[in-house]
């Protein structure tokens, strides 16, 4: 019997007990639309992750006081030190950095914006002009410390806030109370939504020394470092742990963390929680293969004198054999097509309902859901078809 | 064309042996008409099996054509029983899902004959067995005659040398049996060895020779 025989003839066999075929190809389906989906999930996860992680900034390296101990956590405490501030002059060294391109001091605080008869808490950023690029912020108007007005008492104000304090007229050049202190609102932040847990549409930004008299302190919150190339990062992150080191009389009190070293951190979690989710699904995929495997075995006998015939009219063991794998391969093909249509339409009806979430099957989830299932089908049908092929012609005739 | 030389077949239950053949000798020319009577179990559809090499004997010689062929592989007994043998069997042994056309062109899908001349050899059969009418119906929509005539029809495509045919009329109206014999015949006319096992006298009565069967052994043979 020839291939195409073999295919066509097989075939009419799956779509003539369609029940059956369909049970088998659901269970297929059901598996490959698991794999596809649950990846496409935890990818997805993945992926917004280092999107969120690229979106406050490229190359980022960021410098907090105290030192996160990893061991000898006591030495410190035992000798009643408190960590070194970091201060404007720790900045200013770290800006001097061959490669360093820009860097930001920054306060964070919170305090009371008034202008009119409107009042509320606002999250207050005290930095330099070099902020806004460095956090991948954009300014929908106006300016933050333009050149010629580096020590004014201006405020960039978040998109939200703009809208909510002035509704009616443009916000630039309006006059805005922060606590006590006036300032001119000089730019507003484009809509920007939240990142990374906090929304730039609800702060406000002002110069540092205004941030620093207005907490009152000279110590700063972090500064915010943007090497000059992804290869730049370990070379900075080394010079500004000696920079500091000397100007702290050879403390290592600060904190460096690149967001590289977090960005691979958590790239590697969620990728390892994507391989176990897949693997999990696979699971179904197996479950899918006893499946095929068994209604195989029922067909057989329940088409045993048609198996007879065959024999009796010139069909040998290789051909009966070739006809059941083969009408196992078209279960299996038609279950793994189904499933990875199933799974890209899942898919993209998780994109919808969560937007912000990418969640695509990644290609080695595909390839390797697919090739899982058309192996599991294939194994599945070995046993039954061998056993087909097997049966005694006469007896197999004689069958009711 | 046929000869059998001391085929014996036993077959074992649990310790005890059956001998369903013992001991055959037979031989049956090219386009002979051979009845086959006996009672229930006295090995007529045994030796058929055998002589459609559907079964091997557990001792013996049998040559078909002239050439043995007890100790062909398996393959070769499916090429064998592909081109020289026809089966007719008691309960038709249709396949369900296939049409008419389709369970008479099996033969020759088995036997890798191009599509084309498949199709014009179908058809001639469909002609020639008067069921162009029913070509496309599936078995359940056809009457025991019809799925008879398909049955011959594919028992024949391939121009088989010998016709074996285990109580053909079995399950058909007495009339109708006697078409489907009349059917068988004018093959056998045609130069077809045809072998058929019967309850039936009447229907026995109108083949050349007649072999009667008793306990595994041929106790009459009589042109
Ligand atoms: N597969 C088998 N296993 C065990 N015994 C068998 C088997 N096939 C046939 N026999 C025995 O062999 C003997 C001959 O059987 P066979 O089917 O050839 O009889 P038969 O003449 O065709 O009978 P019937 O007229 O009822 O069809 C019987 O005793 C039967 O029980
Ligand atoms: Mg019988």
């Amino acid at each position: 019997m020839t291939l195409n025989d073999t295919l066509l003839i097989s075939l009419r066999a799956v779509t003539s007990y369609r029940v059956r075929s369909l049970l088998i190809i659901l269970a297929m389906a059901l598996g490959v639309a698991a794999v596809v989906m649950l990846t496409a999930l935890g990818d997805g996860a993945r992926r917004y992750v280092v999107n969120q992680f690229s979106s406050i900034g490229t190359n980022l390296i960021a410098v907090m006081p105290g030192r996160a101990e990893t061991s000898g956590a006591f030495l410190g405490a035992t000798m009643g030190r408190t960590p070194r501030d970091l201060t404007l002059k720790d900045a200013q060294l770290i800006g001097r950095l061959p490669q360093v391109r820009r860097y930001a001091p920054l306060n964070v605080g919170v305090a009371e914006l008034s202008a009119a008869k409107r009042l509320r808490d606002v999250t207050v950023l005290g930095s330099t002009a070099d902020l806004i690029p460095i956090r991948h912020m954009n300014l929908a108007q106006g300016s933050f410390l333009a050149h010629d007005s580096e020590h004014s008492a201006q405020i960039v104000l978040g998109a939200k806030l703009a809208e909510e304090f002035f509704p009616t007229s443009n916000a630039i050049g309006q006059r805005i109370r922060l606590d006590e202190n006036r300032f001119l609102v000089t730019g507003v932040l484009a809509l920007q939504g939240e990142t990374m847990g906090y929304n730039t549409d609800e702060i406000v930004i002002i110069p540092i020394d205004y941030a620093q008299s207005l907490f009152n302190t000279t110590s700063l919150f972090r500064i915010l470092v943007e090497a000059r190339s992804h290869s730049d990062i370990p070379s900075a992150k080394e010079a500004i742990h000696d920079t500091l080191k000397k100007s702290h009389d050879g403390e290592e009190d600060v904190t460096i963390i690149t967001q590289d070293a977090v960005l691979d951190t958590f790239d590697r979690i969620l990728h390892a929680l994507t391989l176990a989710v897949a693997g999990i699904a696979a699971i179904s995929l197996a479950v899918a293969g006893i499946l095929i495997m068994n209604v195989m075995l029922v067909a057989i006998s329940q088409r045993t004198p048609e198996i007879g015939l065959l024999k009796a009219i010139g069909a040998d063991a290789a051909d009966i054999r070739h006809l059941f794998f083969a009408e196992a391969l078209w279960l299996s093909l038609a279950g793994t097509i189904i499933g990875f249509l199933f799974g890209q339409f899942g898919s993209l009806l998780l994109r919808l309902a969560y937007p912000q979430l990418p969640a695509w099957a990644p290609a080695w989830a595909i390839i390797a859901g697919v090739i899982v299932a058309l192996i599991t089908g294939i194994l599945a049908s070995l046993l039954p078809s061998s056993r087909a092929a097997r049966l005694d012609p006469v007896q197999a005739l004689s069958k009711k | 064309m046929i000869d059998l030389t001391e085929i014996t077949r036993i077959f074992k239950m649990g310790d005890q042996s059956v001998y369903a053949l013992h001991e055959i000798n037979l031989n049956i020319a090219t386009g002979e008409y051979v009845s086959i009577m006996g009672p229930s179990g006295s090995g007529k559809s045994t030796l058929l099996n055998i002589i459609g090499l559907l079964d091997r004997p557990d001792s013996g010689r049998y040559a078909l054509d002239g050439k043995n062929v007890t100790d062909l592989t398996e393959t070769e007994q499916a090429q064998t029983r592909r081109d020289k043998i026809g089966f007719v069997f008691q309960s038709f042994h249709l396949v369900p899902r296939l049409t008419a056309a389709e369970n008479i062109e099996m033969p020759l899908i088995l036997g890798e004959i191009p599509p084309d001349e498949r199709k014009s050899r179908v058809a001639d059969a469909l002609q020639a067995f008067d069921l162009q009418s029913r070509a496309q119906h599936r078995p359940a929509e056809l009457s025991g005659g019809q799925r008879q005539r398909v049955a011959i029809a594919r028992a024949t495509i391939l121009r088989p040398k010998a016709i074996l045919a285990d109580e053909p009329t079995g399950n058909l109206d007495h009339s109708i049996g006697a078409e489907v014999m009349t059917l068988l015949e004018k093959l056998c006319q045609e130069g077809t060895t045809l072998i058929v096992v019967t309850h039936d006298r009447e229907l026995s009565a109108r083949a050349k020779r007649h072999i009667g069967m008793r306990d595994g052994k041929i106790v009459t043979d009589s042109s």
